[in-house]
């Protein structure tokens, strides 16, 4: 299975300072769906940042996608990013744009046209249960439907991997199985990549997944 | 509605701007005026025994622009009936010589100290009225409505940079959120720039519109300049090609330059 995140002897640290991940080594699968567990302020959330290019590694080496993130140029980076898709705990979606526009967002900025855009966007909304607000703003939905809009966001670029920073961490239990039930459906379906910080794994998965629990800044794979 | 406040905020800190910037353009075109006039009215008046050339009267001093010479005539009319022509002639030809001097432009009290002293440096030259005591006064008036203008320009750049720095936080605290959104998306530098370039354009053009509007109108109820005109003053209030175009430059130029400062100190959160 080829590795889509490496991490080797890797280590993070705020600002150089206080390390949060001290000389970590650990790599996830291609396809595979894995969940970051761990105590509050353990690093979970620093870990997923230096995924995407949030944060540079301190020490050691760190490579998403086959990019090398140590030192990376904004430039490769910016281009790694297009091909994954974030869901954050509080959404972050741009409150001044439609729901139609958020989705479109990652589209835009990979440079689909406007038709390819469009009807990705329309079988999103459709898939997420969203078609017929996909003209209001966010503000207007529900928590439980504004994660839905991030999902159709993550997912509309097909993205070789998906990062969810406790993605169900501000809803109720109705709203957080239809977000497991997207991503599950992203991995088994699409064949994506997802890796998942929570504090509580879902029982009610249908699918086999890799599960690492971070503590002292180390990350081990609970067998 | 709250796109339209977002507008609104910069639209109108822009319009102060204009605004503030058209009145004190309005208040230096009127003093320029004023000070035009006080130097087309005044002149030096210089009584010589010889006849002085204009060329003589401009090498005594660089301000001097040209002399003029005071006919006799207004003199000789009141006591032309009591005399022969032939005595009239020959006074006329041993009366001084009267010259009134006009300036450049209008010089300070120093100034015509040294105008004077060069004048009656000259040979012939018998006696120089610089009408010194009421030039004093009005030069000193001229001398506090510059100083008025300069405390207004101090207060205009005072109140902008208030503005433009009350705007900055609005503006980062309104377009981080999306930009920072864009970069994790892996937007470019240029398009996650684009809204707020954008934004800051349409601004720019609708606050110019709205002071060129606000302009016109007050120069077709024309109040400000009948008051002007009532003070001897004749000024372009608002000119649409030259102010206008002086407007959009530095509409364009203020929303621009904050919309760069915003990309420049744009970090990603972390």
């Amino acid at each position: 299975m080829d590795k889509v995140i490496y991490a080797h002897n890797l280590s993070l640290a705020y600002n150089d300072r206080e390390t949060i991940i001290n000389d970590t080594s650990f790599s996830i699968g291609s396809g595979s769906f894995v969940f970051i567990t761990g105590a509050s302020g353990s690093g979970k959330s620093t870990l997923l940042k230096s995924f995407y290019g949030a944060i540079a590694p301190q020490r050691g080496d760190l490579i998403v996608g086959g990019v090398e993130l140590n030192n990376i140029a904004p430039k490769k980076l910016n281009l790694l990013r297009r091909h994954l898709g974030i869901v954050f705990q509080n959404y972050r979606l741009v409150n001044e744009w439609t729901i139609e526009k958020n989705v479109m967002l990652p589209l835009i900025i990979s440079g689909y046209s406007k038709d390819v855009s469009t009807s990705q966007v329309e079988k999103l909304l459709r898939h997420v249960k969203l078609s017929h607000q996909s003209g209001k703003h966010p503000r207007e939905l529900s928590g439980g439907e504004q994660q839905r809009v991030a999902m159709a966001r993550a997912l509309s670029h097909n993205p070789i991997l998906i990062l969810a920073d406790e993605p169900t961490g501000n809803l109720d239990d109705y709203s957080s199985q239809v977000i497991w039930n997207l991503l599950q459906g992203a991995n088994l379906q699409l064949k994506t990549t997802v890796v998942v910080v929570t504090h509580n794994i879902p029982k009610t998965l249908n699918l086999e997944y890799k599960h690492f629990h971070l503590e002292n800044g180390v990350l081990n794979e609970v067998l | 509605m709250k796109s339209f406040k977002n507008h609104l905020s910069l639209i109108m800190a822009i319009v102060t701007i204009l605004f503030s910037l058209q009145i004190f353009t309005i208040t230096e075109r009127a003093i320029d005026a004023y000070e035009r006039d006080l130097q087309e009215n005044y002149s030096i008046v210089v009584v010589s025994e010889k006849s002085i050339s204009n060329k003589s009267f401009q090498n005594m001093h660089p301000l001097i622009k040209k002399s003029e010479l005071i006919a006799a005539d207004h003199v000789l009319k009141n006591i032309k009936l009591q005399m022969k022509q032939t005595n009239i002639k020959l006074l006329k030809t041993a009366l001084p010589k009267f010259y009134r001097i006009h300036l450049s432009k209008f010089p300070s009290p120093d100034q015509i100290d040294a105008i004077s002293d060069a004048i009656k440096a000259h040979v012939g030259v018998t006696r120089v009225e610089s009408f010194e005591n009421s030039h004093n006064t009005t030069y000193k008036l001229l001398l506090l409505f510059k100083q008025v203008v300069l405390v207004l320009a101090v207060f205009i750049f005072i109140v902008t940079s208030l503005l433009m720095l009350k705007e900055m936080r609005i503006w980062q605290f309104q377009h981080t959120e999306r930009m920072s959104i864009m970069a994790l998306f892996g937007a470019p530098v240029w398009l996650r720039s684009a809204v707020l370039f954008r934004l800051a354009v349409i601004d720019a053009l609708l606050a110019t519109l709205i002071t060129c509007v606000a302009f016109l109108g007050m120069l077709n109820y024309g109040w400000i300049a009948s008051e002007l005109e009532v003070i001897g003053i004749n000024i372009t209030i608002f000119d649409l090609l030259n102010d206008g175009v002086s407007m959009l430059v530095l509409a364009l130029g203020l929303s621009i330059f904050l919309a760069t400062m915003i990309v420049l100190g744009h970090k990603e959160e972390v």
